[in-house]
């Protein structure tokens, strides 16, 4: 304990890091998906082949794209950019499939009842689609910050990883206490934001709360 | 470095002895199927149980939310402190990783089958043990292969962050790369994983489409045309 106690600056550094590592292309994969995803609901046959090369692209190895991705962009092997890039290729090879499957969620007669009010395309999609897709959109925003809360750590082993360099730091000294520190770090993060999102989720669809009594009664 | 890589590949030297590309692919491959194998022995039959008693649910769902959030690369370097440098530990860290996609997607598999299937199973005269050989499994199979798919990139992307702990295969070139900066190398041993990721993933892709019983996937409908074939079961 006292050697959390002795580099506890030196871990909140790197839990700070771990965060912004991981929420950034949690953020930027939600701003790419959420276009490239209305885009291919209004144009069906782009949908199958998008989620497809989602799937492709999430199968590759994080270790893989870390070091791939320098030779790609031309960046240094140690720069972050590397790390947020790779993640985001994650987030929106995710995220991709759950908002078609959000905005194929909206009901027909919701989108008609919509257009023969006077909404216009714009107005629609955000007032309308947009918040009937949050549970499915936020059901796959959740395994995306998850995970890459988890692979953040492996960049620990270029150089950057946030809470992962405590990992390397205890493997290079024999020293099982900052790897437990950083594991415990880790989970504890993960479970923060997972909590956070669901009650963000809460606040931008007051209606799910309000309903379900109702169909908990009629059950 | 794009030349570099191309360099390193066309390298004969590269190609051979116990430090050469076909040694190092088999060892990956080794220790990925040698870990998955373990893996699906633990947790199929548990899966199978939560999900044919559609006892302890809560477990099963829980467990694969903890293993999304766990750090591999904090998981390996604890275990490998604990038991000491080697292939066991690190087999071990591989199938811990292993053992929570395998067992949610064949608990959520079966205990997904239709109850009115079930209840007709049941009619028919079957026993428990022919309702889950003959009807749960058959219908739970594309979530089962889809478990095992996770697993396997999930063990071969863990197993590539392993050769940082001392293991041998494709991660070898990764972490002997970074310790004399020698990127193209580097850059070899990431794109081999890659290239046997998708390799991998293809594969399961191309299993889940001709395991799975053909009254399930549709596929009969297409080949024949006859009455002959028996209703898909469990079509929704």
């Amino acid at each position: 304990m006292s050697w959390v106690a002795d580099n506890s600056a030196l871990i909140w550094e790197q839990l700070r890091e771990h965060l912004y590592l991981a929420l950034i292309p949690m953020l930027l994969g939600l701003l790419i998906s959420l276009p490239l995803g209305y885009v291919a609901t209004r144009y069906s046959w782009l949908a199958n082949p998008l989620v497809a090369l989602g799937g492709v692209l999430y199968s590759l190895p994080s270790i893989a794209l870390f070091i791939v991705l320098p030779a790609v962009l031309g960046t240094g092997i140690l720069s972050p950019i590397n790390i947020i890039v790779a993640l985001t290729i994650y987030a929106v090879s995710l995220l991709i499939r759950n908002v078609i499957d959000g905005l194929r969620s909206v009901p027909e007669e919701v989108l008609q009842a919509a257009v023969s009010v006077g909404y216009g395309t714009l107005r629609r999609v955000l007032t309308i689609d947009l918040p009937i897709a949050i549970p499915v959109i936020f059901t796959g925003l959740r395994v995306v910050t998850v995970a890459n809360i988890s692979m953040v750590s492996v960049g620990a082993i270029i150089g950057v990883g946030g809470l992962g360099e405590l990992f390397t730091q205890g493997f290079q000294q024999d020293f099982l206490t900052p790897i437990i520190v950083g594991v415990v770090l880790s989970l504890a993060l993960a479970l923060v934001c997972d909590i956070a999102l669901v009650g963000l989720q809460r606040l931008l669809t007051p209606w799910a709360r309000a309903v379900a009594p109702v169909k908990e009664a009629i059950a | 470095m794009i030349q570099g890589l191309f360099d390193f590949l066309g390298d004969s030297v590269n190609w051979s002895g116990s430090e050469g590309i076909p040694t190092r692919l088999a060892e990956h491959l080794g220790y990925t199927f040698l870990s998955l194998a373990i893996a699906a022995l633990i947790a199929f039959p548990i899966g199978l149980l939560i999900g044919h008693t559609r006892r302890g649910a809560f477990v099963a769902i829980n467990t694969v939310n903890a293993w999304r959030a766990l750090p591999t690369l904090g998981l390996l370097t604890l275990i490998v402190l604990l038991i000491g440098i080697g292939q066991v530990p690190v087999i071990i860290a591989l199938v811990v990783l292993g053992v929570p996609p395998i067992l949610a997607s064949t608990y959520a598999g079966v205990a997904g089958v239709d109850r009115a299937t079930i209840d007709a199973a049941r009619g028919m005269g079957m026993t428990g043990r022919e309702i889950l050989t003959k009807v749960e499994i058959p219908i739970a199979l594309p979530l089962i292969i889809s478990g095992l798919r996770s697993a396997t990139l999930q063990i071969v992307s863990t197993a590539t962050v392993a050769a940082y702990v001392a293991l041998g295969g494709l991660g070898r070139y990764v972490i002997d790369g970074l310790g004399v900066r020698d990127f193209p190398q580097m850059l070899a041993g990431a794109v081999l994983v890659a290239l046997l990721a998708i390799v991998l993933d293809l594969a399961f892709a191309f299993i889940g489409r001709y395991a799975v019983s053909a009254g399930l996937t549709g596929r009969i409908r297409k080949t024949q045309k006859t009455s002959t074939a028996p209703a898909p079961a469990g079509a929704h």
